[in-house]
């Protein structure tokens, strides 16, 4: 069925107001729509690791969540979920339940790229029927704004912040979601908030609806760490897809599909400029590293478009 | 008989707490007011919007609330004034003033 | 009519589990545990139980699996020692403040370092602060009407909390001693249904656990959690005078042996205490009135009845193979010698550390410590009370 956004609003929201994420944050938005695309009658128990979102949406004695949810440690999200799946197919085999309910793992970059990676690493190959779900907001940020393997290369950040001798971070951004290809998962994706959500709505169906492991890795912007214009978050967004910083993509049983190829793929440096994360570069000494960014980028994308079978 | 969330305050005693501090009620956060977090509001401009829905998925605060396909005005018990459905509407129907400002707009 | 067998306590945890059936078991082999969900795996390979079995990638994962399935309203099991154990710290404790009755045997094994496979306490003494029940076992026996037990003391309403039920490593876990087994269906009505009341998979209420707590509310958790444990107390004579009428066999906080008119007595756990008999059978026969007190139940801790039990004796000495390096003793000693403390100070005590890393404990190295217990009283002067047994000096 064709994605009609008129349609989709109407479904029941499943994440509600009164969380405490910050003014502009992109995770909300993500998780938003990601639980959108569950079918109503449909049940779900949410799992988020240690980090903003869980500690935002669940905060003693307030829920966010319209599903049942579990939040145990930073590091593993991944094996918690799977433990629920697992309970789930027990207690279902012994007839004990008989309502479809579907599995939403939750974490930022800092409890998927780095903490929590052998505990997704593992529940992705156990093959439970369950979906992880990055929301890539590219730092430590709960803790404050510290450096991630998912921070890109030269960002500020408060481990890895640029001084006189070092411009920031000084390591690339981890392809993470092409480790989680190499698991051979039924389905991968990486996304992020496009204006009509297409994108993001129809990959969470996807992994969703999919069975086995799903994982989605959603650039989702932090106001506070990147330090842009609040009210930019879309633009941003777009500034990230349309530069190739973060291609949107998905690798459905192994066939790679491009899902959006830039008409005008736009330089680097318009993804850097409203960013205060980045300002740093914009100097006389640093302006050549933003060079570096736009090689390293050009390459992944010329990789990624053979991969896709599209022509560069 | 489940504990309420809503008896769970910072007079709780511990014999009425939940234990293991787990909530038995979906998504009470709706009760909790972020809407004085503000310092900008957004203000609707009926006339302007056409419904096209592009700003109800932006709010991360589920603050633009949907009935049949329509948006309706502002749910402000909940929206922090971030702004980002403001710059997602493609025909200015959100208008930016300063929250301190809201009394002077409403006359 | 009970099942006569011959089984390793690995084998016999096996066994139990088996029969207790239950919806998961998240397990990662460590030795010399690992045969536990060896054994388990076949069981699920060929249809013997129901279980969803879940080979996790670390022991971290495997408790965090356990907390999961648990939280979601199943009855879920696993098995570890040592490093795994450690591995698993912080969610022990989740696992205990969130309230889930996950049982679990540690077979006790030396924390590394150095890297040591043998067995020590180190593992769940370690563990002691976490908010679990613990439970010791000397036999295969134990082991085994422990965890069918462990299951009843966890689940009670007024508990709810994680159960560990410990055998030594290799000494008990691998060797092949007589057992009597209960039979399936009979284990089957002692342990019941999981009936929780507030589960993730249940439809008609949606729960959220695990929340960021502020310290307007934690502490008022936390004294809940801790009234839990307290609870555990009655519920464990509860659970062990049912399984006596269905077994035949008895258990208690902890046993006495020749206690009662001992003047000279030791304080022991686990696989040692077998040891330990023998040589107060012997020291008996000399007319040395020696006795022994062997802990069964760590946590709760059975405070005033080991005091209790221990008031009439002269000398003591209290025997801990873990060390808690606190410079002065074991974990066993602070504790016991708390418990004697404002109830029976008249005892001179004395703290053993022995055994570590898997040293093997001979009937010879008992007699020492009855000696020098001997010496003590004869001479009426205590010297060291911070003693190590059977080291090279």
């Amino acid at each position: 069925m064709a994605y009609n956004l008129k349609q989709v609003m109407n479904k029941p929201d499943r994440l509600t107001g009164g969380h405490r994420m910050c003014a502009g944050c992109g995770a909300p938005v993500t998780v938003r729509t990601v639980l959108r695309a569950l079918q109503p009658e449909h049940r779900a128990v949410c799992g988020a690791a240690t980090g903003c979102l869980e500690v935002s949406t669940f905060l003693y004695p307030y829920t966010a969540w319209k599903d049942s949810f579990i939040h145990s440690a930073f590091e593993n999200a991944g094996a918690t979920v799977s433990g629920v799946e697992a309970a789930y197919s027990a207690l279902k085999r012994k007839g004990k339940i008989n309502d479809t309910y579907k599995f939403i793992a939750f974490g930022g970059d800092g409890g998927t790229y780095d903490i929590g990676l052998q505990s997704l690493s593992g529940a992705m190959e156990r093959g439970h029927d369950m979906v992880y779900v990055c929301y890539d907001n590219e730092a430590y940020m709960n803790t404050g704004i510290q450096r991630s393997s998912g921070t890109p290369k030269y960002a500020d950040t408060t481990t890895s912040p640029q001084g006189t001798v070092l411009p920031g971070k000084m390591q690339f951004k981890k392809d993470l979601t092409g480790v989680m290809i190499a698991h051979k998962l039924p389905y991968v994706a990486q996304s992020t908030l496009t204006a009509n959500f297409k994108d993001l709505y129809e990959k969470s169906e996807k992994a969703i609806y999919t069975k086995g492991p799903a994982f989605l890795n959603v650039m989702a912007p932090c106001p506070r760490g990147w330090r842009y214009n609040t009210p930019d978050l879309m633009e941003i967004c777009k500034l990230a897809v349309d530069t190739c910083m973060w291609p949107l993509y998905e690798v459905e049983n192994g066939v790679w599909k491009l899902n959006y190829k830039p008409k005008k793929k736009l330089p680097v440096i318009e993804y850097l400029k409203p960013q205060g994360r980045f300002k740093h570069l914009f100097t006389n000494e640093n302006k050549h590293l933003i060079d570096d960014i736009q090689e390293d980028i050009d390459r992944r994308w010329k990789d990624l478009l053979e991969k896709c079978g599209e022509n560069f | 008989m489940s504990k309420k969330a809503k008896e769970m305050t910072p007079e709780t005693p511990w014999k009425e707490i939940t234990p293991g501090g787990a909530i038995y009620e979906a998504g009470n956060a709706e009760g909790y007011r972020t809407g004085d977090w503000r310092s900008m509001r957004p203000v609707w401009i009926e006339e302007k919007c056409t419904q096209c829905m592009l700003c109800p998925p932006t709010c991360p605060d589920t603050a633009i609330p949907v009935k049949e396909s329509k948006r309706l005005d502002f749910d402000y018990d909940h929206c922090k004034g971030c702004g980002v459905c403001v710059k997602a509407c493609p025909f200015d129907a959100i208008g930016f003033i300063k929250e301190q400002d809201k009394e002077e707009q409403e006359v | 009519m009970s099942i006569r067998e011959r089984l390793s306590g690995n084998e016999a945890v096996a066994v139990a589990m088996r029969q207790i059936n239950p919806d998961v078991v998240a397990a990662f082999p460590i030795t010399p545990s690992t045969e536990i969900p060896q054994y388990f795996s076949q069981f699920v390979s060929n249809g013997q139980v129901q279980t969803e079995f879940v080979a996790v990638e670390s022991e971290h994962s495997a408790m965090s699996a356990c907390v999961g399935a648990q939280a979601a309203g199943s009855r879920t099991m696993t098995a570890t020692s040592a490093n795994g154990l450690a591995l698993m710290w912080e969610v022990l404790y989740i696992a205990a403040a969130m309230k889930l009755p996950i049982t679990m045997s540690c077979v006790n094994r030396a924390l590394s370092g150095p890297l040591n496979i043998h067995n020590d306490h180190s593992d769940s003494m370690g563990a002691r602060d976490s908010g679990w029940v613990q439970l010791y076992s000397e036999t295969n026996q134990e082991a085994y009407d422990n965890l069918i037990q462990a299951i009843r003391i966890g689940e009670h309403k007024d508990v709810m909390l994680p159960v560990m039920v410990c055998q030594d490593g290799f000494i008990t876990s691998h060797a092949v001693e007589n057992i009597e087994l209960l039979e399936d269906d009979k284990v089957k009505a002692f342990i019941g249904e999981y009936k929780p009341e507030h589960y993730l998979l249940n439809p008609e209420e949606q729960i959220a656990i695990g929340p960021l707590d502020l310290p307007a509310h934690c502490f008022e958790h936390k004294r809940e959690q801790a009234q839990s444990m307290i609870n555990a107390k009655k519920v464990i004579m509860e659970v062990a005078k049912e399984y006596e009428k269905l077994s035949g066999r008895k258990y208690d906080y902890f046993e006495e042996y020749k206690l009662k008119d001992a003047e000279l007595a030791i304080v022991i756990i686990n696989s040692t205490a077998g040891t330990a008999k023998t040589v107060v059978d012997s020291l008996r026969e000399k007319g040395v009135k020696a006795g022994l007190l062997k802990i069964r139940v760590f946590r709760p801790f059975p405070e005033e009845e080991i005091a209790e039990a221990l008031k009439h004796i002269k000398v003591l000495a209290i025997m801990d193979k873990a060390e808690s390096f606190s410079a002065v003793g074991g974990p066993l000693g602070a504790e016991i010698k708390s418990a004697l403390y404002g109830r029976a100070e008249g005892i001179k005590v004395v703290n053993f550390i022995y055994g570590l890393g898997g040293r093997d404990v001979k009937a010879n190295d008992i007699d020492k410590v009855y000696s020098e217990l001997l010496e003590i009283l004869k001479t009426g002067k205590v010297k060291e009370t911070y003693r190590y047994l059977g080291i090279r000096e």
